[in-house]
């Protein structure tokens, strides 16, 4: 019998959403507390020739202005090469040049706009080619002159290249001489925006004592505390992170930004409360985005379609600091190739700076990039084969007995089933064969699929956990230092929690707004780990849990405790079901009816560190980053106008190997949220940059979302090949939807038109202009 | 949040509103009218403009006239979109008011604010460029009402202080076969990439059209063109698009290549529709 | 004719009641609900009228509030979210659609759909509700939850 898995319960904070009752970062009083905002940088890459805040500084109601001058750290959390505020160079348009400390908000901004910069102009960069061209003007002087905060960052001095991983395994350059058939393409793939709904915002105060305190819409508290604590030499105690409700994060609120910029304003002000909420521009133009990837792939199959093997390289544009793109770049590199059995393979992944915006990490972490590229080249190898892509797909697909790239043994347990997602993607999607169908004069339909496989990347060392305590009505309380932003992951965690102790999960409360100081450490909510890291977590603190509730019951029924059960919400003799005490009268210790304190109150505890992972061997790139793999198979179905090139997505599909449906409801709308994104994204998303590396409209108005009534009906289905290791076998899913969209799309565009597209993202303009200039 | 202060007047004569503003620009307040207030507030946080005092026009009984009278469709200044659009009184121009911003935001855009904005797409003013609409001012020497091609060659070319009080259309033209078609970079909600709006009326296929160029036009050449009995749809369209009174405007949101292609495949479609009907 | 300059005392009916409050003429409607009203279901998603977070209900019809000055709010019925009552069939029904993830589109959502209701009080053909609900973004959902709590919205009035 199942308690609460599988059961599509509501989220635990639905009525605090819709009430206005949840409240985010920037929600909180707004009394006694100063305001800061941001100058930044109009320029791409120059010299700060001069920078006069003196009109600033003599606006009524300005209480500090604060320059590079003012803070020496260097920031990032793989290797410190960012400032917190450009110091005697910009290297990117829209870089915190000068942060204004008022008394509001208007002040703080007339006060901005009356600081004098001009710049000397350096050249500028812009792509991974550009910035890897002989004789590139060097976005760090010396990349490798940086600190490194973990051992597997490879900056190449004299170059551009922040960081380099290689896979190699087998004979790639001979396979592909001996193959039937070969393709070749490159991409190059624009960077894009977050656009979380919530813009990024952080305030700070300090006490008198030392104390700081810091509220942010992050999803790594304990992350900002150990940045904070390590650039500013204060002691980690002493630093206190608070997170509220968060407004959609995808990735982009994982990186430390505007809490060290808080944090330096707060301090400038007597450590009076600062907050800084950045404006919707900025959130585009100066918080990081997400990457820009070029790709050059060279696959190789014989006359029966089986791949044989492939030649990869991945440029990922970082923009002008490193954050996290280097492990995007391993990330990429240790699942290249896509959910496939190719025994020969070179792989080579470069993380490359560029003027652009900084990146981060982005739903999936790099994966809905190189994805798009390796999918259209699997697609444009079925073609040259002769063979249906999907059934291309089923012969390719990894199963137990191959090797992933980094050469992990594939179990079942550890990659699930891609050719039973594949088949069942068929039926979902009504595959027709991915040929395109006139249905009426000008007008074509056609169907395109891609696979999707993803593992983590975390440290290897990488920890979370919880604890439990119980209210005088026998319900518990959940506290984790998982994050709340959307994905659902506390109410998961809720529903494991209620498995595990045999109860109804509405007697489970979870804690929703994180404090470093009370909830435990949880590495970071980011990379879908929550359930397997977290749930894990919850696991041990409910046996933790489970085993001080039998003590007592023992206690109290006068039994053994090999005998005592627990379950719906009552403690009892396996012996003797009908005399049971149920958890108010036993949490807390148990009073006979004499009288008598029997047992100890309850509190459950569980910690969780990550285990048996390891770093990539720099030659071959052999090991294992993560704890398993979620693989799946999405179609897109398009009508397209080949007169016009403007097209409409029909449907998308999804089917999922999630290892275990936890709570079918929240899964899937958080698939079909994956797919949405992913649709916006392909269909309509660029940052774009001119010629002097200046962003182009970064706002709402022109840089376009999904809006409704254009979106596709989505249909999702689900696998369960369970993980083994992972609470209920579940595993990763929640960033997973977006993974193949793009691919699918542009696979079911290139057959509606009948011309390979290899672009994103695929607006009719571009469509048009590819077409136009490749004739047949 | 706009960082600066602004003077806020709310006349409810128009000769209060004119008064107000020649009193607060001699003070160089450099006073904007308001109406909706979408763009001015925008703008303002922004940074691109500050006026020194604002001046809304929507009490003022004459701009929030909506009524029909055995000539013609009278429309306040101050009428939302979505008024308009709701009133079902000028189909053509129904259409163009849902389809300009979103629905929330019609709820609060004027017509005069598009017609006298500085977003450059005006699309309000295709159908009444097409419907010989006349409007009424309000400025030095009162009201005075002239013919809207006098006034609007693009944009609005106003004296100084004089503000838009009503826009009239003839009623033989609120019910002509009408086409109009917007097409986006992609998402529906956004600016034009180009927007065409046509009205048969008199036998004669009258044309306008938003986006293509920098600014909004309707072209007698290019219509004569369109109407020409002696060409093919094929020519009429290849001429047409050779007739843009501005070069094909470029921007981030499309190249000067692609709107012409995007006003090509309309023409195309647009006289299709003339064609078959129902025009 | 009305005219303020500088700091000025205007009332503002929210929720059913009236407040008095100081403002500058160039406040935001939405900064005033916030800063001063402590009404923070509005949200500022853009600050510029293009994502709908802000939205709420003027006189029945929906408003961007930040673009709209708190000046000229006086003398006009203001709705937010913290004015629906807390289990109005718009917020039970967004809730069993699960029509949000992240939850911060969601009070504009709400104004929009109640805004519809009044406007629509039966359930209007979709090409309306589309036109309604494309006022407003949301980053995380489908947006098919959303469209399926409109129909249940009118299921339940």
């Amino acid at each position: 019998m199942s308690y609460a898995i599988g059961k599509a319960i509501q989220r635990k904070e639905a009525w605090d959403k819709v009430t206005g009752k949840a409240k985010y970062t920037d929600d909180l009083p707004g009394l006694d507390v100063l305001s800061a905002r941001l100058l930044t940088s109009t320029c791409a890459h120059g010299v700060i020739r001069r920078l006069d805040i003196s009109k600033a500084l003599g606006v009524r109601g300005v209480k500090a202005v604060l320059t590079g001058a003012d803070c020496p750290e260097l920031f990032g959390p793989l290797v410190l090469d960012r400032p917190a505020l450009a110091r005697d160079v910009v290297r990117y348009a829209g870089e915190p040049v000068a942060l204004v400390v008022a008394q509001d908000e208007p002040t703080a901004e007339l006060a901005v706009r009356l600081i004098e910069v001009e710049y000397e102009p350096l050249p500028a960069v812009l792509t991974p080619s550009q910035a890897l061209a002989e004789g590139a003007a060097l976005v760090h002087r010396q990349p490798n002159g940086y600190k490194k905060v973990v051992p597997d960052v490879y900056p190449k001095a004299g170059t551009n290249i922040a960081s380099h991983y290689r896979v190699q395994k087998g004979d790639a350059q001979k396979a592909l001489a001996e193959c039937d058939f070969v393709v070749r393409q490159r991409f190059s793939l624009p960077p894009s925006y977050h656009i979380a709904m919530e813009v990024r915002t952080a305030r700070a105060e300090i006490s008198a004592d030392g104390n700081v305190v810091i509220t942010t819409s992050s999803q790594s508290p304990y992350g900002v505390r150990k940045q904070l604590s390590e650039a500013f030499l204060i002691p980690a105690g002493q630093i206190q992170v608070k997170v509220p409700f968060v407004g959609g994060g995808f990735g982009g609120k994982a990186p430390v930004f505007l809490e060290i910029l808080a944090l330096l304003a707060s301090r400038s002000v007597g450590g009076k409360a600062v907050r800084l909420t950045i404006p919707r521009e900025q959130d585009m133009a100066s918080a990081p985005s997400r990457i820009g990837l070029e790709a050059d792939i060279k696959l190789g199959a014989n006359r029966d379609g089986k791949i044989q093997a492939a030649e990869i390289t991945y440029w990922l544009d970082c923009g002008a600091y490193a954050d996290i793109s280097p492990y995007m770049a391993k990330a990429a590199a240790v699942d290249c190739t896509g959910p496939y059995h190719i025994e020969h393979l070179s792989c080579d992944s470069y993380c490359v700076y560029t003027n652009h915006t900084f990146a981060t990490s982005y739903r999936s972490f790099a994966h809905e990039s190189f994805t798009f590229c390796i999918e259209r080249a699997v697609d444009l190898l079925a073609k040259q084969c002769g063979v249906d892509p999907l059934e291309f797909r089923i012969r390719n697909a990894i199963r137990p007995g191959s090797f992933t790239p980094t050469q992990v043994a594939v179990t079942e347990s550890l990659v699930g089933n891609l050719t039973q997602c594949l088949q069942q993607v068929k039926e979902l999607s009504q595959w027709d064969g991915g040929k395109g169908v006139f249905i009426k004069e000008d007008t074509v339909r056609a169907k395109g699929v891609a696979c999707l496989w993803k593992t983590e990347n975390p440290p290897t060392d990488a920890v979370s956990g919880a604890l439990i305590t119980f209210n005088p009505d026998g319900s518990v309380n959940l506290h984790t230092g998982v994050v709340e932003m959307g994905s659902g992951g506390q109410t998961n965690l809720a529903q494991i929690l209620a498995e595990k102790l045999k109860m109804d999960p509405g007697q489970v409360h979870v804690v929703m707004p994180v404090d470093t100081r009370t909830a435990p450490e949880h590495w970071k909510t980011v990379a879908s780990m929550t359930e397997y890291m977290a749930g894990h977590a919850v696991m041990r603190a409910a046996d933790d849990l489970l085993a001080q509730l039998r003590r007592n019951g023992a206690e109290a029924l006068q039994c053994p405790m090999e005998e005592i059960e627990v379950a719906n919400g009552r403690v009892f003799s396996r012996k003797n079901p009908d005399r049971f005490i149920p958890f108010r009268d036993i949490v807390q210790g148990y009073r006979s009816p004499q009288r008598e304190s029997l047992g100890e109150p309850v509190l459950g505890r569980g910690g969780f560190m990550l285990k048996g992972l390891s770093l990539l061997d720099p030659q071959t790139g052999k090991g294992k980053t993560g704890p398993s793999w979620t693989v799946g198979a999405q179609v897109v179905e398009v009508e397209v106008n080949v007169k016009t090139f403007t097209y409409r997505i029909l449907s998308a599909s999804t089917v999922m190997n999630v290892g275990k449906v936890i709570n079918p409801e929240l899964m899937r709308s958080m698939i079909a949220g994956g797919m949405s994104m992913g649709v916006s994204m392909a269909s309509r998303e660029a940052a774009v940059y001119d010629e002097q590396g200046i962003v182009r409209a970064p706002n709402l108005r022109t840089y376009k979302l999904l809006h409704i009534g254009q979106e596709p009906d989505y249909r999702v289905g689900f696998v369960e090949t369970p993980e083994q290791d992972s609470p209920y076998g579940v595993r990763s899913y929640s960033e997973h939807g977006i993974i193949g969209i793009p691919a699918a799309l542009a696979n079911a565009l290139s057959a509606a038109f009948g011309r390979e597209l290899c672009l994103l993202p695929l607006t009719p303009e571009r469509i048009w202009k590819a077409i136009r200039e490749e004739p047949k | 949040m706009i960082p600066f202060d602004f003077i806020y007047c709310r006349p409810d004569t128009m000769e209060d509103a004119y008064q107000a503003f020649v009193q607060l620009q001699t003070e160089g307040k450099n006073p904007y009218y308001y109406a909706g207030g979408s763009e001015i507030i925008t703008m303002a946080r922004a940074g691109s403009i500050r006026p020194g005092a604002v001046i809304d026009l929507k009490q003022i009984p004459q701009c929030r006239v909506l009524s029909l009278d055995s000539e013609e469709l009278h429309l306040g200044s101050v009428c939302t979109l979505n008024e308009v659009k709701e009133s079902k009184l000028f189909p053509l121009l129904a259409l163009a008011c849902g389809r300009i911003a979103d629905h929330t935001n019609q709820c609060r855009i004027t017509l005069g604010g598009n017609l006298c904005g500085t977003i450059r797409y005006r699309e309000t003013c295709l159908p009444l460029l097409l419907a010989d609409a006349s409007v009424t001012l309000f400025g030095r020497q009162g009201l005075r009402t002239v013919p809207f091609t006098s006034v609007f060659d693009g944009r609005m070319r106003l004296d100084a202080g004089e503000f838009l009080v009503q826009v009239h259309v003839p009623r033989k033209a609120l019910q002509a076969p009408h086409y109009h078609i917007k097409q986006t970079a992609s998402e529906k909600i956004d600016y034009p990439m180009v927007t065409v709006a046509a009205l048969w009326q008199d036998h004669f296929l009258r044309v306008a059209c938003s986006g293509l160029c920098a600014e909004p036009f309707r072209s007698a050449e290019m219509e004569a063109v369109l109407n020409a009995q002696n060409l093919s749809g094929a020519d009429r369209v290849r001429k047409a698009v050779e007739l843009l009174p501005q070069p094909a405007y470029d921007d981030v949101e499309g190249s000067a290549e692609y709107r012409k292609f995007v006003f090509q495949t309309i023409l195309e479609a647009l006289l299709e529709e003339v064609t078959h009907g129902p025009l | 004719m009305v005219r303020y300059e500088g700091k000025t005392v205007v009332n503002l009916e929210v929720n059913g009641e009236l407040h008095q409050l100081a403002v500058r003429p160039s406040d935001l409607l939405l900064d005033v609900l916030r800063e001063q009203l402590g009404l923070t279901g509005a949200k500022p998603g853009c600050k510029n009228g293009d994502c709908g977070a802000c939205t709420i209900l003027m006189d029945g019809w929906p408003v961007k509030s930040c673009l709209v000055l708190a000046v000229e709010a006086e003398g006009h019925r203001l709705l937010t979210v913290e004015g629906l009552g807390g289990n109005a069939p718009v917020q039970q029904a967004f809730v069993e659609a699960n029509a949000f993830q992240c939850g911060y589109c969601t009070p504009g959502f709400l104004m929009v759909c109640y805004g519809l209701l009044m406007q629509h009080p039966t359930l209007p053909e979709e090409y309306v509700v589309e036109e309604w609900l494309q006022s407003n973004l949301c980053r995380c959902t489908s947006y098919r939850e959303i469209r399926k709590a409109v129909k249940q919205m009118y299921q339940k009035k």
